[in-house]
């Protein structure tokens, strides 16, 4: 397949020889297809500010979600203050990586949502839980990708269901969504997914997890992630929901900021020839 | 030719504060046949009377189901009920399918009485004829509405809506503490069926082919009894009781509503309850004297 967009949709000229491109009126010559000004019209067509990785994963009362505060420009680490876990109502947690613009769109959408939710609840009592905010979500990403036009990012979302066992799902920019006891975005699936499915084999064994051994989990993809995912900060946040040890019927949201990537090692650097600054 | 000037659209009001067309839209619903609805802590069940225009003729269609956890009575314009009880199915579908929940009692009712409402100050529309008892059950439990044209919308425990619906309404008034305490579905059924059967004129009897019942609760969906279906319901009734057939199969007369009322009640309470609605001591007797003569 030809992967440039600019390409798409014309019968191939080894087969069909030379397109005419008076055909219709098409505006696009062969001789400038890469000239944008000539394009009718055309939308995102990559991410510009993005954020990395989102790792999340169900224990036994809970789930924990982690996301890195950074902000990058292509490869340049251009904003290292943005907040990716976004809370919405008091027990879902929605974090967001890919485009940073994208996200605060994502936010606003959410936000409005929560408003109306609140203001037209009239007797309360109906709450937005996890898996409605999963399911609105999932029809926004898939609405804009079928008019071509897709919010660039990959979701995470946490929660409780109804019957208030915890909630774990992904969408992304396709409209895709699966869940499962782990979950991890981009560079994190690859890096991060390995290392939490040590702690949960099979999706049912989040029920054997403390929080402890999920929070350990967690810090440790986040220490391997910035070792490994070049996009990646050693700055991150952490929400952790869980039932409340007092109260089972209520959750306790904890949603803990600019954490560091503690026990770093760079033992191994120091014979790795134009590793550093240092010339050899 | 008119009744007065002020009764030609729906958005003039009269010097003295009324919109006539809402008011003549309240009317149509006291046109249509009796519905009555009736709530337990886990359960709402809707009873309603059908007419046939001619005896030929099939039965009007008097409760609509919306989807699995919620349907509606309706007493009034037939067609204008159909338009609304659309309207809420798609309302249930979408909630299904953005937010994966199903649609709450509460905002379906209002979302249909922000439509009637609309057309109470727009020129050149009609209210809406039809009264409406919404029954739901979701994550807040067992509702009941009443829903009129003029966008007005009320929970109840125990509501009715149709022709001679006062006497229903007297009836579940008097039974309210029982109605609520009631566990099982089947009473509930059967005090909603007295209810309806206090509104039948004197030479009408419920049948299977003129009662609906419907059904919606805890761990039960929106379940419809028609026809042949319905007759299981009658029968308990019958069994439940009787008294007041005999008692006028016994006296013949034309009792006022009243009376049946009373006795029927007597029933179902057993006998010797007494209720707590602060009647006047004579009407609270009465009954009770009565169920005794007649066992």
């Amino acid at each position: 397949m030809n992967h440039n967009p600019l390409q798409w949709g014309r019968p191939s000229n080894d087969t069909y020889g030379q397109y005419n491109h008076n055909i219709a009126n098409a505006s696009v010559r062969e001789a400038d297809h890469q000239s944008l000004d000539s394009f009718p019209k055309m939308n995102t067509q990559q991410p510009i500010i993005t954020g990395t990785s989102v790792i999340a994963l169900k224990f036994k009362d809970g789930i924990i979600m982690a996301a890195d505060n950074l902000g990058s420009y292509g490869s340049l680490l251009r904003f290292n203050n943005i907040e990716r876990l976004i809370k919405v109502g008091s027990e879902t947690i929605v974090g967001v990586s890919g485009d940073i613009s994208d996200l605060q769109q994502i936010e606003r959408i959410l936000d409005e949502l929560e408003t109306t939710e609140e203001v037209y609840d009239n007797d309360g009592g109906h709450n937005l839980r996890a898996p409605h905010v999963h399911e609105y979500l999932s029809r926004v990403l898939y609405n804009r990708r079928s008019k071509m036009n897709p919010l660039w990012n990959a979701i995470i979302v946490g929660g409780f269901n109804d019957d208030k066992t915890p909630f774990l799902r992904y969408i992304d920019l396709l409209g895709v969504t699966y869940g499962s006891s782990t979950l991890a975005t981009g560079f994190g699936s690859h890096l991060a997914i390995p290392l939490l499915r040590q702690l949960i084999p099979y999706d049912v064994d989040y029920v054997k997890v403390t929080e402890e051994e999920a929070r350990k989990a967690v810090e440790n993809s986040m220490r391997v992630l910035f070792y490994r995912d070049a996009r990646a900060a050693d700055k991150y946040s952490v929400v952790t929901i869980k039932k409340s040890e007092d109260d089972p019927s209520s959750y306790t949201f904890t949603h803990e900021k600019d954490l560091r990537v503690q026990n770093q090692s760079w033992k191994f650097a120091k014979d790795i020839r134009g590793y550093g600054s240092k010339q050899q | 030719m008119f009744r007065n000037n002020y009764d030609n659209d729906s958005v003039t009001y009269s010097p003295t504060g009324r919109l006539f067309q809402v008011e003549y839209a309240l009317e149509a619903i006291k046109q249509g046949s009796a519905a009555v609805g009736l709530v337990s802590k886990s359960h709402v069940v809707l009873v309603a009377l059908k007419r046939n225009a001619e005896e030929l003729g099939s039965y009007q269609k008097k409760i609509i189901k919306v989807d699995d956890h919620m349907g509606i009575a309706l007493a009034g314009l037939a067609p204008d009920a159909r338009v609304l009880s659309n309207y809420l199915r798609k309302q249930a579908m979408s909630s299904k399918m953005i937010f994966n929940r199903p649609l709450s009692t509460s905002k379906a009712v209002l979302s249909i009485a922000d439509k009637a409402q609309e057309n109470t100050q727009s020129y050149g529309s009609r209210p809406y004829g039809v009264g409406l008892l919404v029954a739901g059950y979701d994550e807040t439990g067992a509702h009941l509405y009443e829903f009129q044209p003029s966008g007005s919308v009320l929970e109840y425990f125990g509501a009715a809506i149709g022709a001679r619906s006062q006497a229903a309404r007297t009836y579940l008034e008097r039974n309210l503490d029982i109605i609520r305490e009631s566990d099982s579905v089947e009473s509930l059924i059967v005090h909603g069926l007295n209810a309806l059967r206090d509104t039948l004129s004197q030479d009408v009897e419920l049948t299977f082919k003129n009662t609906s019942v419907a059904v919606v609760g805890k761990e039960a969906e929106f379940t419809t009894y028609d026809d042949e279906s319905v007759q299981q319901w009658l029968d308990k009734l019958d069994s439940v009781s009787n008294a007041r057939n005999r008692g006028d199969d016994d006296a013949g007369d034309a009792d006022a509503d009243a009376d049946a009322t009373e006795a029927a009640e007597g029933d179902a309470e057993g006998a010797g309850t007494t209720e707590s609605s602060g009647d006047a001591p004579a009407t609270e007797t009465a009954p009770e004297d009565r169920m005794e003569t007649d066992e």
